[in-house]
């Protein structure tokens, strides 16, 4: 299917779901030359926040190196084009918690619920679009709910204010045709007005073709990273995004030299570690498990001595959503326990 | 003197009656009336077969009989929007009120915690928090007990199908009350709480997570035989209370794993969320019940 000439709005997450490889502690400083370069690159919308959206610093997920605020607004400082969205997880942040974000600068939300809980986002959508804000559902783990399930619950957050419902694929489980039958599904039964979104990520390899698949469907918005920094095995990376639209004749509005450079001389140098398909985040793709599990269940096999790889098919088998891990530390201790007791 | 004081329940739902089934086993609570506001509720059927007065007109169809049927207690199952209302109509005719809504107009009352204080004081009116308050305040107060918390933090993992439209309509309300009451009734400086709604089926037994900082190293020894003593005192009114992992100690941090199974009345087993808090609500009231009993405290005159 040609999607020559569509308009396709591109939205950066290094500076969110890159938080989660990054431990959350990215400086401000590089906050401001990344958003910078994105800027100049043509990016309309970029998100800042804790990657696990406003409130989340906290010890079950990892405080941040600056509250959200900070980073907020030395990002809105530095943005001439760009405009800055945040993500808002009912459950762990508040509508308190967004009133803030306002205030330092964001432009649009993206309020986060679990595939199938979308009810519980109807005061933070509701609240977002009475203050004037670019207001996103988005719909995590959506591999977990078939087409219909995932109608029902966008056409929920459409019918709290949200002008635009996001597929997201947090787990990167998804193959195209996954993504193609979730996005089809939704542009049939959301209004003609409502825009759809996708995000990937890059467990299975996926987060390009995935992407490609979601705008061939009917998506217009889709989320990438520069360099693919981001949870797991990283976000399709938005240069990547840039050069592959570009080629089949979309219009993505970026510059793709400005973009590459910025994934090569900024984001690249300051991971932490090389956010790539390696053996665990190939398990979270493999097993359908929340991307930013990743760390955690590394740490906890340090610590207790279970492998990462057993724990992170453990959480998947008992159905772990995001935002649950406290569960890893508490897996790795039972199995541990359960390790040191002699076979009967 | 008749040792079980007479109790209403106003709100026919899940809560109201999972309390009434709880409240039918009682030494000390006797439920009496039972006040919805839709005659063709369910809740008040069941209540009505369970032999209980009923009636559809709220608080207002009770009140009249408040003095005549010697009701002492009355249970709030309702919502926040009403609840200030009915306590100030029951309190004034003399009636304690064990609010189970998010109004929190009295004090936040954590059994194991603060109950004998709010007893001992006659408190009118107490709030009974929330579902991950009432598992998890116990264990920062477990921990605080032994030595300073900067900070504590909870998690609550509940299953999809236990939490109504109310909860998921004001999921902020939550969040709020609950970091506001690990700090009052806690001890902790500074609270935080996040709920996670799970949809999994069959339902996950609701799971809580706390993670307390403490200002000096932690007493490991002290920490731990507060946490297990804390634990026993959640259990004589959660049979289905148990700590699974910890106390894990890493640098200043202390956290806990809990999990909490309910008894399986109205609600389902994996609902301990509902069931912490009718257990609770119910313990309330029966230590006041006790005390009333013992002579310890005076319940309000009334004319005879």
């Amino acid at each position: 299917m040609s999607i020559e000439n569509r308009k396709i709005t591109l939205h950066e997450m290094s500076l969110r779901d890159g938080m989660h490889p990054m431990r959350h502690q990215i400086t401000r400083a590089q906050m401001v030359a990344i958003a910078g370069a994105a800027d100049r690159g043509g990016i309309p919308w970029i998100e800042v926040t804790h990657g696990d959206g406003l409130g989340g610093g906290s010890v079950n997920y990892g405080f941040g190196a600056e509250t959200d605020a900070v980073y907020i607004r030395a990002v809105a400082e530095t943005v001439r084009d760009t405009r800055i969205s945040a993500l808002l997880i009912p459950g762990i942040g508040t509508v308190d918690n967004l009133r803030e974000a306002i205030d330092a600068g964001i432009a649009g939300v993206r309020v986060a619920t679990h595939c199938t809980e979308a009810d519980t986002a109807e005061q933070h959508i509701g609240f977002a679009r009475a203050a004037g804000l670019d207001t996103v559902g988005f719909l995590m783990m959506s591999h977990r709910a078939d087409p219909a399930t995932l109608v029902a619950e966008a056409l929920k957050m459409e019918s709290y204010g949200a002008g635009c419902v996001y597929c997201t694929d947090s787990a990167g489980y998804m193959l195209p045709g996954d993504v193609a039958a979730r996005i089809g599904a939704m542009r049939a039964a959301l209004k003609p007005e409502t825009e759809l979104g996708f995000h990937g990520h890059n467990n299975l390899g996926m987060g390009i073709a995935n992407s490609v698949a979601a705008v061939e469907a009917g998506a217009n918005r889709i989320d990438g990273a520069l360099a693919g920094l981001g949870a797991g095995a990283g976000n399709a990376a938005t240069e990547i995004l840039a050069a592959v639209f570009g080629r089949m004749g979309a219009q993505t509005g970026t510059d793709l030299f400005t973009l590459m450079d910025a994934a090569e001389e900024l984001v690249l140098p300051m991971m932490d570690r090389p956010v790539r398909v390696d053996r665990s985040s190939l398990v979270l793709g493999y097993a359908g498990v929340y991307s930013s599990f990743l760390l955690f269940a590394e740490r906890a096999e340090k610590r207790y001595g279970v492998p990462a790889r057993e724990l992170l098919l453990e959480l998947g088998r008992r159905g772990m959503v995001g935002g649950q891990e406290d569960m890893i530390e508490d897996l790795a201790l039972t199995m541990a326990a359960a390790r040191e007791k002699p076979a009967a | 003197m008749e040792r079980k004081l007479k109790a209403a329940v106003i709100g026919p739902g899940n809560i109201g009656t999972d309390l009434l089934m709880k409240m039918q086993r009682s030494d000390w609570i006797e439920p009496v009336w039972m006040a919805g506001i839709d005659p063709a509720s369910e809740g008040l059927r069941r209540a009505e077969a369970m032999g209980l007065k009923t009636t559809a007109e709220g608080v207002d169809g009770f009140l009249p009989h408040v003095l005549a049927d010697d009701i002492r207690i009355a249970f709030d199952a309702t919502s926040a929007y009403v609840h200030a209302e009915n306590s100030r109509k029951l309190n004034a005719l003399g009636v304690l009120m064990v609010d189970l809504t998010p109004a929190a107009i009295g004090p936040y009352c954590v059994p194991p915690v603060n109950m004998a204080e709010h007893s001992r004081s006659l408190e009118m009116n107490v709030n009974m928090v929330t579902c991950g308050g009432q598992a998890t305040i116990p264990m920062v107060a477990a921990v605080s007990r032994v030595q300073p918390v900067s900070y504590a933090e909870i998690v609550a993992a509940v299953a999809s199908k236990s939490i109504g439209p109310g909860t998921r309509k004001n999921i902020d309300e939550f969040t709020r009350t609950t970091a506001g009451a690990i700090e009052k009734v806690g001890g902790a400086a500074r609270g935080k709480a996040i709920i996670i709604v799970n949809p999994a089926e069959p339902p996950l037994l609701m799971r809580d997570t706390i993670h307390c900082l403490t200002e000096s190293a932690p007493d490991q020894e002290a920490i731990r035989a507060s946490v297990a003593a804390m634990v026993a005192e959640v259990q004589a009114y959660v049979p289905g209370y148990k700590l699974v992992n910890g106390p894990v100690f890493d640098g200043n941090r202390v956290s806990l794993y809990v999990e909490v199974e309910g008894l399986g009345d109205f609600l389902p087993k994996y609902a301990g969320n509902l069931d912490i808090m009718t257990s609770a609500a119910l313990r309330t009231a029966e230590t006041f019940a006790r005390e009333v009993h013992a002579g310890t405290v005076a319940l309000p005159l009334r004319a005879a």
